[in-house]
């Protein structure tokens, strides 16, 4: 299930998971599930639906208590802070956190990370070719123009894990395209990229991570 | 994510969706203003109840908005976003809370006042009855806090919520109305009021800290 050796003590891989398994409800979904990810790196999680691939994604962003297994930042235990953690990391759920009251620029800035605080709206915005919409209420929006809008949060984190849960749901080729571009520089920066999905994305040299 | 910048963006969303402080306030006047239509329009009477009958409709109004407090986020969620915003769950509930307060316990602290002199309430009681309110809503925003992060993820939790905070802000109703009926008889109000802010002391630490473990769980 590993995917990627695990280097030795001079440079700890950004996240390592080892033994992870979690409960839904009554039910183990997954056990003994192992990963690896460097800066830079990237992992895809595939399987059919109900394998429990968000459970997973959410399990790494420290909303999901794992039931055994642990998970490492760095060499250091991920989930003893869960706050600190989150710093680390933006997530993507399947829903868009998208507040229809909101201004489409307004959404953004509400829950941008003080660690965001410097960059550029405007310039997230553009990235995901919502530039022109940034005073329009979100109830205005499409479906699909809601999940870039989702997405732009991403590009205005500085964090350098992104979680993503199905990201191009709903999004036309050239938002893909868009999509493929944020994710390359993420990359370039020393980023790594988890995604669950079962649509081609444009993640090159992506390890995957099959779940039954 | 500051608490304050947090705070922020709940003051910018009840302000945009702004009718739950407005209806939180008429039914206040509303049901405050059935009782002399009940009980008869008497001043010695209905001033007799008026203390009980403000806290018991003003305890009322604060329970209408709690369910959507954290049930909004839940839904479209916004909740998985707070969660990793960098702050502790505890912090986001009691951000929350003091959010639920000024856009609730404020606005009723302030129509208690005209609602309490429409009940004939006499005038000198009125600052006794202020000051039992004040520390009085801030309780209830931090129980009822606490209440609509437990029922989060429940079938009927709008129906649960008033069945698990009403019991619990039964001290608050009894000292704040108590500590009226004390100055009306000619007694110091002094001991309700302190109790009152021992309740306070008490549910400042350990609402958000349930409330930040309930939030927890309902994300799982």
């Amino acid at each position: 299930m590993g995917s990627g050796a695990i280097p030795q003590p001079a440079e700890p891989p950004l996240l390592v998971g080892a033994g992870l398994a979690a409960f839904r409800g009554e039910r183990l979904v997954f056990r003994d599930v192992a990963l690896s990810l460097e800066a830079g790196g990237a992992l895809l999680l595939v399987g059919p639906n109900g394998s429990c691939k968000s459970t997973l994604l959410r399990l790494l962003a420290g909303l999901v208590r794992p039931a055994a297994g642990t998970l490492l930042w760095r060499g250091e235990d991920a989930l003893a802070d869960l706050a600190g953690h989150a710093t680390r990391l933006a997530y993507l759920g399947h829903q868009d956190a998208v507040k229809p009251g909101l201004g489409v620029a307004e959404n953004l800035r509400s829950l941008a990370q003080a660690g965001a605080g410097g960059r550029d709206v405007g310039a997230a915005l553009a990235a995901l070719g919502l530039g022109r919409l940034a005073s329009l209420p979100a109830r205005m929006l499409s479906a699909g123009q809601r999940r870039r809008l989702a997405l732009a949060r991403l590009a205005l984190s500085a964090a350098p894990l992104w979680l993503l849960d199905e990201p191009t749901l709903g999004l036309d080729d050239a938002s893909v395209a868009l999509l493929g571009t944020l994710l390359a520089r993420h990359r370039e920066r020393g980023g790594a990229v988890v995604a669950a999905t079962h649509l081609a994305l444009p993640l090159a040299g992506a390890a995957t991570l099959a779940l039954a | 994510m500051s608490m304050l910048a947090l705070l922020a963006r709940e003051l910018r969303l009840s302000l945009r969706h702004g009718t739950d402080t407005v209806a939180a306030l008429l039914f206040f006047l509303v049901a405050a203003a059935l009782f002399p239509l009940a009980i008869g329009p008497a001043p010695e009477t209905l001033g007799r109840l008026a203390p009980g009958i403000v806290w018991v409709c003003a305890l009322l109004a604060a329970l209408l908005p709690l369910e959507r407090l954290f049930g909004a986020d839940y839904e479209d969620g916004s909740l998985d976003q707070l969660l990793l915003c960098g702050l502790p769950a505890g912090a986001v509930a009691a951000v929350k809370a003091a959010a639920h307060w000024l856009v609730t316990g404020l606005p009723l602290l302030l129509a208690a006042a005209p609602i309490a002199l429409m009940l004939r309430l006499k005038a000198e009681l009125l600052p006794v009855l202020l000051a039992g309110l004040l520390p009085g809503t801030l309780v209830l925003s931090l129980l009822g806090t606490a209440g609509a992060a437990i029922v989060l993820g429940a079938r009927r939790g709008g129906v649960l919520l008033p069945l698990l905070v009403l019991p619990l802000a039964m001290p608050v109703l009894i000292f704040g109305a108590g500590a009226v009926e004390a100055a009306a008889t000619g007694l110091s109000p002094r001991p309700h009021l302190l109790l009152l802010a021992a309740v306070m002391a008490l549910a400042l630490p350990l609402c958000p800290l349930a409330a930040g473990a309930a939030i927890r769980a309902a994300a799982e």
